[in-house]
């Protein structure tokens, strides 16, 4: 009876979605008042529909109704009951309902929080919000239905895929869906004010708290599968480039640009063609990322022809969404004027920088991520794009991006002095030098690279501090003044802040690892040591050790330095009976600076020894640190008292200030 | 089926690399300098049935073997190239995770600078043709209804100052 109810909903929602996308869109057109008040309405049922939709899949799985085939495919009585919860979007179907809840939930948000928006853009934004709901909604009725039942219900399921059972990956769908949704709506936004031919500065302001929420969360759900790889592949590779990575990178470079171009919008008032287009643009590449995935046309042709109805229906979405919005954008982006004029060398100029590099940026991993789909398409060839490739691209590209973002928020507006801003940062260019020098002493002077990256990342850090410093005239003013106006700076400078000295942290994580990580791979008996970068890894035991739904075999190690006690460590191989699936459980032991990361394999060919892998990880767990710094910074920014005019006001707005009066005819 | 297809299909392109375990112990060469050449070529190589992982850190018997092959030819005194090429001439430019420069990928390997170059000379000139004679625009003027949102702003702005 649930599931039946939840495919009910589902169904509703397609319905009510599609009078969200019509009706509003013509009140606003006829500057109807009601009609418009529709789409608020419809944005709280679709997200009441979608809420029930949601609740009944939860609850198939928590009470294990194997008569639901969804259920079956994904779950197993013996599950813990937070892989059963998550069990609900690990999988294609039920990954989708969380898409369309998520979508519903920023749909509401607007509806209710968006109460002083022009009632024509918020109805008009609605709409297009609703028109995205139609696409996937009609999706999943039509080809991925997420309530199936299975009669008879056999007694168990297939239980979840094994790598999925993990706290790291059940929850970084929901967080990269909340940037992938979230971006939606910059869609949206975008859409709407195209419809309406006007882009300013308070449309930069309105669409800034989503753009800032989505970005988070997208930082934090990257961070998370990274971290997941990190832990869970057995060797401490955090990144791979690939196409799946790469199809989350590629809107949240898209996202990054988007949240510094809106900047110039709403401060100076130009840049606006640009920033719409690049809303647009963020948008398709999210959709991209998810469907892109999930289609399988990236890594293997084949699963297209798996579900060619899945597939079709795919591509004439994309293409839907992705050429209305760029119609809508060629037929409507001329009449945006261009706005205030400024030096090359000032703030809007840093930031048309800063956008100029990620574009380039997130073009190479398009490219290096198509580019083999493409070539063969046209009978070029097969050919592989690997780490090597963006190494050599991408990499580049962000070296300047991270050089810059030291100076930009020192910029002044309309036409800066260089040399001043330099000056500015001499501290910060002695914290550079600074940090490559402790690389060369720790490390030696190899390789060169990475040491003038670590002095890069230094420089970033400091320049995000000497900005709040300069703001605050820290020793320039007594100290309980600079404290006053540290209490006083908006939470948007704080937010910037953070976030770029997060991304200097987390680039010197990503050198530290990359270039320093010390290995040791050996066959070790009960009793044997190793020395991996000064320790000594010496294995105790190994024994069983029981799970909730696996069997585990359990070494012991310790680890010492100089002979003093460092660690105990207790790596894991897991193996899962229902799916006869082993996963590897890393054993970690992390000092801030350095991970000693473990992985005790398979009994050696002579039957005493095991297979083991050791290795040093410098700075590794700054890459995590430096990426929840910036999801800190994005969220920090949302509280600015700038964004809080988007909130509901205190008192009702009179009716008559929200609703323009009908033009007369 | 098709669906529990489909499913594997989806959890394998969810995951990039399941169960990478990489070289094992007793592929590795006794002669640590060689061994080191050969870790550095095999994380340039492509997994042939895999999805983008290098033969490094795949564990996938093919995997294992290409990493067998590739040692016994730095054995059989292969300079790195040579040992790359005895790959390429068998398996194609599909085993390389770095591309070769050639006509094929000339858009892959400089579309990136040229879409940076392009992109730079765009702005430069559109900021050489706006500093002739463009003044500022002017706002177009405010409508009765924006007014109306203003005056409520600015209210609400004065109430906000005794607020910390």
């Amino acid at each position: 009876m649930i599931p039946e109810l939840g495919h009910y909903a589902l169904v509703l929602a397609l319905v009510v979605a599609l009078v969200q996308s019509v009706v509003p869109l013509w009140g606003a057109w006829r500057r109807d008042g009601a009609m418009m008040e529709v789409g608020r309405t419809a944005a709280y049922c679709q997200f009441a529909a979608l809420a029930l939709a949601f609740g009944a899949l939860t609850y198939a799985h928590v009470v294990s109704d194997f008569s639901v085939l969804n259920v079956v495919e994904n779950s197993h009585t013996d599950k813990p009951m937070l892989y059963k919860v998550a069990g609900v979007w690990g999988n294609h179907e039920g990954s989708l309902v969380l898409w369309v809840f998520i979508l519903a939930l920023f749909g509401a948000l607007v509806a209710g929080f968006g109460r002083n928006l022009p009632a024509t853009l918020r109805a008009r934004v609605l709409a297009v919000q609703g028109m995205i709901g139609v696409g996937f909604l009609w999706f999943m009725v039509a080809t991925s239905n997420p309530f199936t039942r299975v009669d008879p219900a056999p007694l168990n399921g297939h239980d979840l895929n094994p790598l999925l059972q993990d706290p790291g990956l059940a929850f970084h769908p929901p967080f990269l869906y909340l940037g992938y949704v979230g971006f939606s709506l910059c869609f949206s936004f975008a859409a709407g004010a195209l419809i309406e031919g006007r882009v300013d500065a308070a449309w930069a302001r309105w669409v800034r708290p989503w753009t800032l929420i989505a970005w988070s969360s997208l930082t934090l759900g990257i961070a998370m599968g990274s971290w997941w790889s990190y832990y869970t592949l057995g060797w401490g590779g955090w990144w791979f480039w690939d196409p799946v990575e790469n199809a989350s990178l590629m809107p949240w470079l898209a996202g990054t640009a988007l949240l510094h171009s809106a900047i110039v919008v709403e401060k100076r008032d130009t840049l606006k063609s640009w920033t719409i287009l690049l809303a647009i643009v963020t948008f398709t590449l999210s959709l991209m990322g998810t469907f892109l995935v999930r289609s399988g046309v990236l890594t293997s042709v084949h699963a297209f022809a798996s579900d060619p109805a899945r597939g079709v229906f795919i591509l004439a979405l994309l293409v839907v969404a992705t050429g209305g919005g760029l119609l809508l954008y060629a037929l409507r982006a001329p009449i945006l004027k261009a706005g205030g004029l400024f030096a090359p060398i000032s703030r809007e100029g840093g930031l048309v920088l800063n956008n100029l590099l990620l574009s380039t940026a997130c073009a190479t991993v398009f490219l290096g991520t198509l580019y083999p789909l493409f070539l063969d398409a046209i009978g070029g060839g097969k050919i592989s794009i690997g780490p090597p490739f963006f190494n050599a691209t991408f990499v580049p590209l962000m070296v300047p991006v991270v050089a810059v973002m030291a100076m930009g928020p020192l910029l002044s507006w309309k036409r800066a002095d260089l040399a001043g801003v330099l000056g500015r940062l001499k501290i910060a260019a002695l914290v550079g030098v600074a940090a490559a020098l402790a690389g060369v002493w720790l490390a030696g002077t190899k390789p060169v690279l990475a040491l003038l990256a670590l002095g890069l990342a230094g420089w970033a850090v400091m320049g995000a501090i000497v900005d709040v410093a300069e703001r605050v005239r820290l020793f320039r003013i007594p100290l309980g003044d600079s404290l006053a106006r540290a209490r006083h700076l908006p939470r948007g400078a704080w937010g910037t802040a953070l976030a770029h000295a997060g991304l200097g942290v987390a680039v010197a994580g990503m050198v530290g690892t990359s270039a320093w990580t010390t290995e040791a791979i050996q066959v070790l008996h009960i009793g044997q040591s190793v020395d991996v970068a000064g320790y000594s890894f010496r294995l105790d035991s190994v024994g069983e050790a029981p799970g909730p739904n696996y069997t585990a075999r359990r070494a012991v190690l310790t680890v010492t330095r100089h002979g003093d006690f460092v660690a105990t460590l207790a790596p894991e191989q897991r193996f899962y009976p229902v799916t006869r699936m082993t996963t590897t459980g890393a054993a970690i032991h992390t000092n801030f600076f350095s991970d000693l990361y473990a992985v005790v394999g398979e009994p050696a060919p002579d039957g005493t020894g095991y297979n083991t892998r050791f290795y040093r990880h410098p700075l590794v767990p700054w890459i995590w640190v430096g990426s929840i710094l910036m999801m800190a910074g994005g969220l920090v920014s949302l509280s600015d008292r700038r964004l809080r005019v988007g909130v509901p006001l205190k008192r009702a707005v009179p009716r008559a200030a929200a609703l323009p009066p009908a033009p007369a005819e | 089926m098709r669906r529990v297809l489909f499913t594997l299909v989806l959890a394998a392109t969810l995951l990039s690399g399941p169960l990478a375990r990489a070289v094992q112990p007793d592929e590795m060469l006794p002669d640590p300098a060689m061994e080191a050449r050969a870790r550095a070529i095999s994380k340039d190589l492509r997994c042939l049935v895999c999805q983008n992982q290098s033969i490094d850190d795949s564990d996938a018997p093919l995997a294992r073997d290409l990493r067998l092959l590739l040692r016994e030819r730095l054995v059989k005194g292969d300079t790195d190239a040579q040992a790359v090429a005895f790959l390429t001439d068998r398996y194609g430019d599909y085993v390389l995770l770095r591309p070769p420069v050639k006509p094929a990928t000339y858009l892959l390997w400089f579309g990136p600078f040229a879409l940076l170059l392009a992109g730079g000379g765009l702005l430069l000139w559109r900021g050489r043709q706006g500093g002739k004679g463009r003044a500022e625009a002017v706002a177009p003027p405010l409508t009765a209804e924006e007014k109306a949102q203003v005056a409520l702003l600015l209210r609400d702005e004065d109430e906000g100052k005794g607020r910390p």
